[in-house]
């Protein structure tokens, strides 16, 4: 088609992506403790270093990961300890814009305007997150392609089933391109196909990302993440690669699946008997 | 489009064409011709409209077949196609779209309804004012004013009213600017509204804008602390209990509305712009949206 219009010419790599990193980890938690509430501290003494790849978040209901994530998503501010997210400091006063434009974040409670379309819906994100006004059609675009909507990219977000609306989730938090990517609970609501895609999509994202996934399913930790981060009670009782903690686990111990067991025998380890849940 | 480029292309002066022998010979399924020249002769077609029809006019007369396939083929899809066009958006449609999401960076859609009840509570007090079964010679309208922007700007950042508020709160952007332009699209509802309303009672202008405004702002200053909403809600009250309740009992306006309750207001607008300014690091932290 002729336009009449030329393209410009833009550079593939800008100054950003040559500037050397100056941390070495993306995520640096020391001593993390975050209140929830007037007592109850839900992070409570966290050290925790994730670096570029797949962090699986696991851990029984009530541990803290929804905080954790909240936290690292600058929305919580820290009550005490230090978090340092891609070399600054988070959870000071000051509104960490820069940080924050380089997080994407889908809560585990993913709210949307119903009547908008997934890619109005995404645009508005995209403008929230101040991508540069001339490069949201395309992030938006790549990012919906990558979630597998680019067919239903124009119907309204009231159209769409549970499933689909965690994709649009998950496509608002990469359209920026973020170089840390926090998912809460990502795969509730996907039917096993698109659970299969999901974690391609981690591990593609897991190159130069920076992606933490809280999860309850075990099995998407084996499938999809180079490192486990086990978490119970507001502290780290594990970190690992997911055959050290297939390795924790012995026959005794309960699970159907060598992850599962690992999982049972590190979060049992004291001994002392949990409710059956 | 291209394609029609293309055609004209073909139909330049000097042009060869495929010759007739090989376009029967096509129509009739290719299987006389050699690889190549089929080959030739589909690109040759693709670009040359003249050599399209005489194709289509040699499968007209000489191959049946052919016609009766594509004449199924069309019958068969021309309902589909009609269905299609009609379910596409109209471009009126789409334009209003555009509008409604780039409206969507001054007001989420969770306003929309809380402004619609503004306005109405606006109008309602002008009409009681105009029929004059209100409170005498107060103006319901001057009553309500100031409060009326600041319901708005407590809507705007509702947790429990906004589903996208999560999302938000961690989005670079969120801070005083996201607050000011929600804000300001609050008062530009509010305000057209007001004019209206004041210059049909025949209050003067100051004497509602100023208050209306050094309530947002003074909203906007304590919602630093306690949050927007919050802060909304005690101004709000406090403004039933100390000026509306009295002025309703007593059937007199009261001092703080009068004209000579200008200079305070103007103080309180400096003022709680001031705080605003001094603080404006505090809008990003998620309490200061409660």
């Amino acid at each position: 088609m002729i336009t009449g219009k030329e393209h410009h010419m833009t550079s593939a790599v800008n100054a950003a992506d040559l500037a050397p990193t100056p941390y070495a980890w993306e995520i640096q938690a020391t001593g993390l403790k975050v209140r929830v509430g007037r007592k109850r501290m839900a992070v409570d003494g966290l050290d925790l270093r994730l670096g570029t790849g797949v962090h699986g978040l696991l851990g029984p209901n009530g541990a803290g990961k929804t905080t954790l994530i909240r936290t690292l998503a600058t929305v919580l501010r820290p009550t005490e300890g230090t978090l340092v997210m891609l070399g600054e400091t988070a959870g000071g006063l000051g509104e960490h814009r820069a940080l924050r434009r380089r997080i994407g974040y889908l809560p585990q409670e993913f709210g949307y305007y119903r009547r908008f379309t997934v890619r109005e819906f995404v645009e508005y994100m995209a403008w929230l997150k101040e991508v540069p006004k001339a490069d949201i059609p395309g992030a938006v675009q790549r990012a919906v392609e990558r979630v597998g909507l680019a067919d239903r990219a124009d119907d309204r977000m009231k159209a769409l089933s549970g499933g689909m609306v965690r994709r649009v989730g998950i496509a608002q938090a990469i359209v920026n391109d973020p170089t840390v990517l926090l998912l809460d609970e990502p795969t509730v609501g996907l039917d096993p196909a698109q659970r299969l895609r999901f974690r391609e999509l981690l591990q593609e994202l897991g190159t130069d990302t920076c992606v933490l996934v809280s999860t309850h399913l075990v099995e998407d930790v084996a499938a999809a993440c180079t490192d486990v981060v086990l978490f119970a009670e507001g502290r780290l009782v594990f970190q690992g690669t997911p055959d050290e903690l297939a390795a924790a686990g012995g026959p005794e111990h309960v699970g159907d699946s060598p992850l599962e067991r690992g999982y049972s025998a590190l979060l049992q380890k004291p001994g002392q008997e949990r409710g059956s849940w | 489009m291209s394609g029609e480029h293309a055609s004209e292309r073909a139909h330049a002066p000097g042009r060869e064409h495929a010759s007739g022998r090989i376009i029967e010979r096509y129509a009739h399924g290719g299987r006389d011709l050699a690889a190549d020249e089929v080959w030739a002769v589909e690109a040759h077609l693709e670009a040359c409209r003249v050599c399209r029809d005489r194709l289509s006019a040699v499968v007209a007369v000489q191959v049946p077949a052919v016609t009766s396939l594509v004449g199924a083929v069309w019958s068969g899809l021309e309902p589909r196609l009609a269905v299609t066009a009609t379910m596409r958006r109209g471009r009126l449609q789409q334009a209003w779209l555009s509008r409604l999401s780039r409206l969507s960076r001054w007001m989420t859609p969770a306003m929309v309804p809380w402004l619609a009840m503004v306005v109405a509570v606006t109008l309602l007090a002008l009409l009681l004012d105009l029929v004059g079964v209100g409170t005498g010679e107060v103006s319901l309208v001057l009553l309500f004013a100031p409060v009326l922007p600041v319901l708005g700007v407590a809507a705007s950042w509702a947790r429990g009213l906004d589903p996208a508020y999560e999302l938000t709160a961690s989005a670079p952007r969120a801070g005083l600017q996201l607050v000011l332009r929600r804000t300001a699209s609050v008062l530009g509802v509010v305000v057209p509204v007001l004019l209206v309303c004041g210059w049909l009672t025949g209050v003067m202008v100051a004497q509602w804008l100023l208050p209306c405004l050094a309530f947002t702002a003074a909203t906007l200053a304590l919602g630093g602390a306690v949050g927007v909403t919050r802060a909304a809600v005690v101004l709000a009250a406090g403004w039933a209990v100390l000026i509306l309740a009295p002025t309703l009992a007593t059937s007199r306006t009261a001092l703080a509305l009068r004209t000579d309750g200008l200079p305070a207001w103007a103080l309180l607008l400096v003022l709680g712009t001031g705080v605003v300014i001094a603080r404006r690091g505090a809008y990003s932290v998620l309490r200061t949206h409660r």
